[in-house]
């Protein structure tokens, strides 16, 4: 166990060096960043003394040796468009951004889990077949579309929920929460379901089609001839089988919901790391683009050795096999 | 005579498809008195294990039993609403399937599964459940059973699994145990351990065993009396001995002649030439009448009802006009 979860890390690590590199690489092929920098009257002296300042001129190796060393830091230089330093940029952004895709993947698992249950144990009900029929929609329909009709429905039509922003924040700290104010509930509603709602009718298809599987087989029949409740059966035996595909999936989703919330971001105006991220791509900020690539690694990297410990948390069979292979 | 544990009469289980109703089971009786092992051989598909699952409850759509009552020391179980049936599953039927290794849940420790299943069935507390878990393990012959309580199946071999899943199967000292084909996933050396297991355990607790196998070999060692099932029929039923040594039915002496034995190496085995008819296409009259090398014009028209010779029944016209003298 111990070695494996060891062997996990040492793997994530690299995935990082290798994501470093790219990052890396993105400043010296997105063009001069003394470009980026000087305004167009600058002498050439000038230009070479900057150049010498930020340590420009330094051979590649050693250029990617001190990023990476400041990257470990979080220090991920200064934003040209801003003037600050990305890093705490990102900070800034980053609760509003982890919010929105925490209450999106809750709002998708509960949900999912619960369609899916449902519909594979009453599989010819009305009800069973409406939860297909929307799944598919939420499958097939794009995010930024859901998000509009939502924002012309709810804010525009009915003028129930606020059409963007994120209300009210509470400081905690160097927190920002909107989780403790009624408008800043009122505010996450919608762009929750318009990020959640792929999850969530992925999670409902998939917990739907293994649930099916899990109560054909074997152990299922014969906890039926024990004489086991139906409920047993089926939130106990079966939903704990269904789940550890399950888990697997809606933990590397949380990786996309936080790369996708992009999208959610922009159309509801929500002040996290991917509405930066766009502002950041219209004006060529290359350090928040590289420190945002190296973010969202990194989250997803983290995700998936969390994943990869709670799977043999849940399947017993991982945690001896794994040791004797290793 | 004391009431039989188990009790069939003329059961019929159908499986109703798209294009057609397939009958499965085509008028089966038998009965099984207590501490008596019943052997029920026959090829596969032969409607063994559908017996068995309609006795324990566990047809599912579009399989139904369409007529033929089913009782449990002498209460009727067929038809019984889920709730009802569901309690009888487990306690007063116990079940034991094909494959050990996949009738666990692997995701629980092979104790949790154990008195779960006891506390489903009795008022035992946890801790008193537990301990009755350590006793059956013991009882079945899993060596350091207080350790092993805390292991998952997959830390288990083939023939221990098997032993855990007797184990559930007993574990409310049921009246009937069905056990459907036990030994066919395991190697040889732990079939007979696995079979002297629930011998053993019939004859300690009383407990009537129906035993679901094609294994002549098992039936011969194990059972009391056999059912040699043809086409969702029974051919012929009786003392274990008799049927053996002195098969009535023509297809249960083809059976008989193809055990192999050490004593006539020289003798070539019989075949029984022809396969068994699809569901779809059971011949009218004998279903056997096809393969039947004894077929005359009778059993091409019509079914042979069971026949009493002696201890045995044997459902075959040859016996007919023996019965019609005697009467």
């Amino acid at each position: 166990m111990l070695a494996f979860t060891l062997r996990r890390f040492l793997q994530a690590i690299g995935v990082m060096l290798a994501v470093g590199v790219i990052a890396f690489a993105m400043f010296r092929f997105a063009g001069d960043p003394v470009n980026q920098i000087v305004s167009i009257d600058t002498s050439a002296a000038q230009r070479a003394e900057i150049r010498h300042s930020l340590g420009l001129d330094d051979p590649v190796l050693v250029q990617f040796g001190r990023y990476f060393i400041n990257a470990l830091q979080f220090k991920f230089g200064v934003s040209y468009q801003f003037r600050l330093p990305v890093s705490s940029l990102l900070a800034e952004r980053m609760p509003a951004t982890l919010e929105l895709a925490i209450v999106a993947t809750i709002f998708a698992m509960v949900a999912g889990i619960l369609m899916g249950v449902y519909s594979a144990l009453r599989r010819d009900t009305i009800l069973a077949r409406l939860f297909q029929a929307v799944s598919l929609i939420g499958i097939s329909l794009p995010t930024f579309l859901i998000g509009i009709l939502l924002i012309y429905l709810f804010a525009v039509t009915l003028g129930w929920l606020p059409s963007f922003g994120r209300g009210e924040v509470v400081k905690l700290g160097w927190w920002s929460t909107g989780l403790l104010t009624v408008s800043g509930w009122k505010a996450i509603i919608m762009p929750a379901i318009t990020l959640g709602l792929f999850q969530m009718t992925l999670i409902m298809r998939l917990v739907r089609a293994e649930m099916l599987e899990v109560l054909r087989t074997d152990y299922i029949r014969f906890a039926r001839a024990r004489g086991l409740t139906t409920r047993a059966i089926h939130f106990g035996h079966a939903l704990k089988n269904t789940l550890v595909p399950v888990i697997t999936v809606a933990g590397l989703q949380f990786g996309s919901v936080i790369a996708f919330s992009i999208i959610t971001e922009t159309v509801f105006q929500w002040p996290g790391m991917g509405l930066l991220f766009v502002q950041a791509v219209q004006n060529v900020d290359i350090p928040i683009m590289a420190a945002y690539l190296l973010m969202v690694s990194l989250i997803f990297v983290t995700i998936n050795l969390v994943v990869d410990i709670l799977y043999t948390v849940v399947d017993p069979r991982l945690r001896s096999t794994v040791g004797r292979a290793a | 005579m004391t009431q039989p544990v188990l009790s069939v009469r003329n059961l019929e289980v159908e499986f109703v498809t798209r294009r057609a109703t397939l009958r499965a089971i085509n008028g089966v009786s038998f009965e099984i008195a207590k501490g008596e092992v019943l052997g029920v051989v026959g090829e596969s598909g032969a409607g063994k294990s559908v017996t068995g699952l309609a006795v324990i409850g566990l047809i599912d759509p579009p399989g139904r039993i369409c007529s033929g009552e089913i009782e449990l020391s002498g209460t009727r179980i067929d038809h019984l609403p889920p709730e009802e049936i569901r309690r009888v599953r487990g306690k007063r039927i116990g079940m034991i399937f094909q494959d050990p290794l996949t009738s666990l849940n692997p995701l629980y420790r092979i104790g949790d599964q154990i008195i779960e299943t006891i506390r489903t069935h009795t008022n035992l507390s946890e801790s008193a459940a537990r301990r009755r878990a350590i006793d059956l393990l013991a009882e079945v012959g899993i060596p350091a059973p207080e350790k092993r309580i805390d292991g998952y199946p997959h830390e288990f071999s083939g023939g221990m699994r098997q032993r855990v899943v007797i184990a559930l199967a007993i574990c409310a000292e049921p009246e009937l145990i069905i056990a459907d084909e036990p030994t066919t996933a395991l190697d040889v050396s732990v079939q007979a351990q696995i079979i002297a297991l629930i011998k053993r355990l019939g004859r300690d607790h009383g407990t009537a065993v129906m035993l679901v196998t094609h294994d002549m070999g098992v039936i011969a060692e194990t059972c009391d009396r056999v059912a040699v099932m043809y086409s969702g029929r029974i051919a012929e039923i009786g003392p274990v001995q008799e049927v053996v040594r002195n098969p009535l039915h023509p297809y249960a002496k083809g059976l008989m002649g193809a055990i192999p034995t050490l004593a006539g190496e020289d003798k070539r085995l019989v075949q029984i030439p022809g396969a068994m008819p699809r569901l779809s296409a059971i011949p009218p009259g004998c279903p056997f009448n096809p393969r039947c090398a004894f077929v005359f014009d009778r059993c091409r028209v019509e079914r042979p009802e069971p026949i009493r010779q002696g201890d045995q029944s044997v459902a075959c016209h040859l016996f007919e006009p023996a019965k019609e003298t005697a009467a």
